[in-house]
Parts: structure tokens; C-alpha cells; sequence
């Protein structure tokens, strides 16, 4: 007879094999995705292929099947998707429920996407995000062009709310400038949508002094859009000829930032005399960042200054015309 | 005729003495209207503000090297030395000259020799000025031209915050620091006595 530790041994075999053995499909799943989502199963029918980098092709009929490359423009990022604002759909609430058969029929594939303003336009849940206000900037803005749609900046299957909720400012700034570099920085996707030249962002913007620390702490669109009150993120993106290039609009008093990327920030703010001290949460800038008492206590320093050699220079000349 | 006459000033310090005075002043001016920057208003455009200051921001800081390497291999470091010796007393006696005595027509209680170029008020205040304002002044600058290479917080506060902040208060001490030095420059035999021993060389007394 085996002994029981052998016999034992050999289950544990079994079952690390079966675990081993296990599709891949399911150690990608999450349990953070299930907790955000009912339909996580449903959508790896689509995620299987959607989700990776390549998929398998398979010809039934004449019974041959071959590994295939994923196109970079369809794949969705689980993590991604199971963390945006559509976390909680299924594929074919947006998508039709043919895309559940495979290949892919020809009338299918010119499906036409919906837009933000199918679901969200002209309807009370959504009034606070004022989207008939940022149809009305998009249509205003240069950004208005053939082919171009909420969807070329605002990926769908990955766009967070960052600004709203922004925890992070930086994040949030970051989250935000790379919608605009996805095309600006790669001239591949830029073509796509527009006719005109390469456009080097930094060579652009060589004007501008500490490039590094403006693209880390304010969005592209503080200087290239127009401010609206009306809405948390400006859409109207303005030509390049009447994009902010005085420094003064952000590094003053009255700096546009607050109409900007601090507009609706919450009001957890350092104050300690500080101008604009909202902004002192996350940075510092030059000119909108005075200390009203710094400026105070300076001006009273510099008048008592003032004051005694006035009156040291008038004694002198008293005691000078004496003698 | 000047009844005394003393070299102290040689021409390394005399050039080092007009450059530093000549971009503290540029860095003051354009520093205020950084400041107080304004859409609708500025005292210097913004742009050229920054151009300006960070150029002579730069001058300055090798200017100040210059100073500091001058008074470690010439004697005039010796000046800056020793300044804790009997500290107390002699700031008192010193400040009593220039609020009473001076009006009196009393003696310079520190006369100026080879050995002792300035009086104890003039020593303390321009080793403080040299030795611990401009290196603070000079430290926060270049951080805040790199603000990229900056901590993010320092002191539970932005870094950015904290060494503009110590930039402006250390910029305001030293600028509070040239009116007093510019006024006590006129306190020699005649008001321009002294402005004139910066320019020649020669430190002059009337007996």
C-alpha cells in the first residue's frame, strides 16, 4: 500500500497542475472588475480578442487557424476600461450584440459610434455636466473639423473624470495633456484627421521659459482655450494665433488659472494670507502667489526704514547748519 | 587735503563691488515687478523681467564666488573675521555713536585703520548680508530656476512655495540691507566721502 504522504503528494500535484493549466482569460479577471461591473463575464467574449495584443483566427470550414496581431486602435485595456466612467457597461449596451459572432460582419464594421450627446445630451441626469454647453464650444472650436468627434480625444473604454474628482492634481494635469499629445505628439494619429504640417510640440513652444514644469502643472488648455464660466473644462480650443502667450494672464493677481484649472476645485485651501491660495494646494505661480501679509510686513519694514534715516538726515543737517 | 589716507580698497573688490551693486539693482527691479506682476500693469514686461533677472541672477552668483575665493586667498577676508569677539558691547557702542554721538561731534569710536575697515555694525550686518543672505538668496534662486528639480513638498508645504517664499523674504532683508548700506555711505567726512573711496581705492579722513 502508498503511503499517505505520497498519496497526499500527489494530490497537491494535481491540483497545482489544474490551476497551472487554467485559461489565461480568467487570471485576468479581477475581482475589482466584478465589483464595478455584472456583465464582466459577457464582455470577455469581447475582451478575449479586444483586450490582447493578438487573437487567434480560426477557419472551421477548412480547418486551419493562425495567431493574428490585434489592431493598437481596438484594443481596450481591461484596467482601464473597468476604471473609466463606462466601468459598469456591457460591450453591447454601445455596441451591437452581433459583434458577438465572429468574424465580424462587413455591415457591422460600419456601425456608427454613439456620441456623448446620444446618451448624455438634453437630459436632467446629466445637466450638471452641462454637455449642450460643450457641443455648442466643440462646434466653435478649431477642433470642428471632418471626422473629428468627441471620441478622437475622449476615449470611451478609458476616459475618467479626472478634473471633477481630481485627489491628484498632477494626475489630472497629466491624464488631461496626454488627450491632447496622443495626437500632437505622434504625427501618425495627427494625419489621420487634419492635412497641415507636423506639429513639434516642444519646438512650438520653445518660447515658453521652464517647458517642463508649465506641461507638469497646468493643462494645454489653459492657454488654448477660451475661458466659459459656464462649464468645468473649456472646449473650445482656439487657433494657435490666439492661444495665451502673455505670462501675465496666469502669472498676476488676476490670474486666469483660477477661471481655468482651478475653477471648480474644492475649498480645503491653505489660506496663511496667501493670494489665490487655492492654487498653493498643488503649486506655487510667480505673480498670483503673493503673501498679503509678507507684502504688509514688508512695506511697513521698508517704511520705518524710510522713516528713521529721514530723520537721522534731518537731524545731520540741523546739527551741520549749528556749526 | 585728506589728512588720512588709507588703500583699502583694491581693484578686485572695486569691480566686485560695482557688478554686485549694479545686478542686485536689476535683480530688485525686476524682481518687484515679477512680484507684482498684472495683466494690465507691470513695472518691466513680464518676459523681459525673466530674461533679465535670470541673467543677472547668474553674474551675481559667479560675481559672489569671486567674493568669497577674493577673501579666502587676499586679506581681505580678514575683515570678516573674528566678528563674534565681544559682540554685544560693541554694536551697542556703535549704535550709540550714530543715535547720539554722531550729532555730538564725538570721535568715531571704531576708526578706520588697515586692521579694521569697518566699524562692528558694518562688520556683523555685511557678514550676515554676505555669508548667510546671499548663499540663502542664491540657493533659492537656482531652485526656482529649475523649479522642475524641486521637491515636491518640503516641510509639508510645495517646494516651490517654500523657496520662493525664502527667496523674497531673503531678496527684501538684503534690498532693506542696501538702503541702510546706501545711507550709511554717506555718513563720512562729506556725504560722498565714501562713495569716492569705492571708486578710487583710498579710504579719506579730515582730522
Amino acid at each position: 500500500m502508498k503511503k499517505p504522504t505520497k498519496l497526499f503528494s500527489i494530490l497537491l500535484l494535481a491540483i497545482a497542475s489544474t490551476l497551472i493549466a487554467q485559461p489565461d482569460d480568467t487570471l485576468k479577471l479581477k475581482p475589482s472588475y466584478f465589483e464595478v461591473n455584472d456583465y464582466v463575464e459577457d464582455n470577455e467574449g469581447c475582451f478575449k480578442c479586444h483586450g490582447e495584443i493578438k487573437y487567434l483566427l480560426e477557419d472551421v470550414e477548412n480547418d486551419r487557424s493562425a495567431t493574428k496581431r490585434m489592431a493598437p486602435c481596438k484594443i481596450v485595456d481591461r484596467d482601464k476600461y473597468y476604471t473609466s466612467v463606462h466601468k459598469s457597461f456591457s460591450c453591447t449596451d454601445c455596441h451591437s450584440y452581433d459583434f458577438m459572432t465572429f468574424p465580424h460582419t462587413m455591415d457591422l464594421r460600419f456601425e456608427e459610434n454613439f456620441l456623448c450627446m446620444d446618451c448624455h445630451g438634453y437630459d436632467e441626469t446629466y445637466a450638471q455636466y452641462h454637455f449642450e454647453e460643450i457641443e455648442k464650444e466643440f462646434s466653435e472650436s478649431i477642433h470642428n473639423i471632418a471626422d473629428f468627434t468627441c471620441w478622437s480625444c475622449h476615449d470611451p473604454h478609458s476616459y475618467k473624470a479626472f478634473m471633477r474628482n481630481a485627489d491628484d492634481l498632477e494626475e489630472a494635469i497629466l491624464f488631461d495633456n496626454n488627450m491632447c499629445l496622443r495626437c500632437h505628439a505622434d504625427y501618425d494619429r495627427f494625419a489621420q484627421k487634419t492635412e497641415r504640417e507636423e506639429i513639434v510640440v516642444v519646438e512650438s513652444h520653445d518660447w515658453l521659459p521652464n517647458q517642463t514644469a508649465h506641461f507638469a502643472k497646468v493643462r494645454c488648455i489653459e492657454c488654448h482655450t477660451e475661458i466659459n464660466d459656464s462649464i468645468l473644462i473649456a472646449h473650445k480650443i482656439l487657433p494657435k494665433t490666439e492661444a495665451v502667450q502673455r505670462c501675465t494672464e496666469c502669472h498676476s493677481k488676476d490670474t486666469r488659472l483660477l477661471h481655468t484649472l482651478y475653477k471648480f476645485q474644492s475649498l480645503e485651501e491653505r489660506k496663511g494670507g496667501f493670494v489665490n491660495s487655492i492654487m498653493i494646494n498643488n503649486s506655487y505661480v510667480i505673480g498670483a502667489n503673493q503673501n498679503v501679509w509678507l507684502n504688509r510686513l514688508s512695506l511697513l519694514v521698508f517704511g520705518l526704514t524710510l522713516l528713521v534715516i529721514v530723520f537721522h538726515t534731518y537731524l545731520r543737517i540741523r546739527k551741520q547748519k549749528k556749526s | 587735503m585728506a589728512n588720512k589716507r588709507l588703500y583699502l580698497y583694491p581693484v578686485w573688490i572695486r569691480l566686485w563691488h560695482v557688478i554686485n551693486a549694479l545686478t542686485f539693482l536689476a535683480l530688485l527691479f525686476t524682481g518687484i515687478s515679477l512680484h507684482f506682476a498684472s495683466a494690465e500693469h507691470s513695472l518691466i514686461p513680464f518676459q523681459v523681467s525673466v530674461g533679465i533677472h535670470n541673467v543677472c541672477a547668474i553674474i551675481l552668483s559667479f560675481n559672489f564666488g569671486v567674493f568669497v575665493i577674493g577673501n579666502m586667498f587676499t586679506g581681505n577676508g580678514m575683515y570678516y573675521r573674528k566678528w563674534r569677539k565681544n559682540l554685544w558691547p560693541k554694536l551697542w557702542k556703535q549704535f550709540l555713536f550714530y543715535a547720539i554721538g554722531i550729532f555730538k561731534g564725538g570721535p568715531h569710536p571704531f576708526p578706520i585703520t588697515k586692521k579694521q575697515k569697518f566699524n562692528p555694525l558694518q562688520k556683523v550686518s555685511y557678514v550676515f548680508a554676505m555669508y548667510f543672505g546671499m548663499p540663502l538668496l542664491i540657493i533659492s534662486g537656482i531652485a526656482l530656476m529649475f523649479p522642475e528639480k524641486i521637491s515636491n513638498s518640503i516641510f509639508k508645504i510645495s517646494g516651490l512655495l517654500f523657496y520662493d517664499t525664502l527667496h523674497i523674504i531673503v531678496g527684501f532683508v538684503l534690498s532693506i540691507f542696501l538702503v541702510i548700506h546706501l545711507y550709511t555711505c554717506t555718513l563720512g567726512d562729506k556725504p560722498g566721502t565714501l562713495f569716492k573711496s569705492m571708486i578710487n581705492g583710498y579710504h579719506e579722513e579730515h582730522e
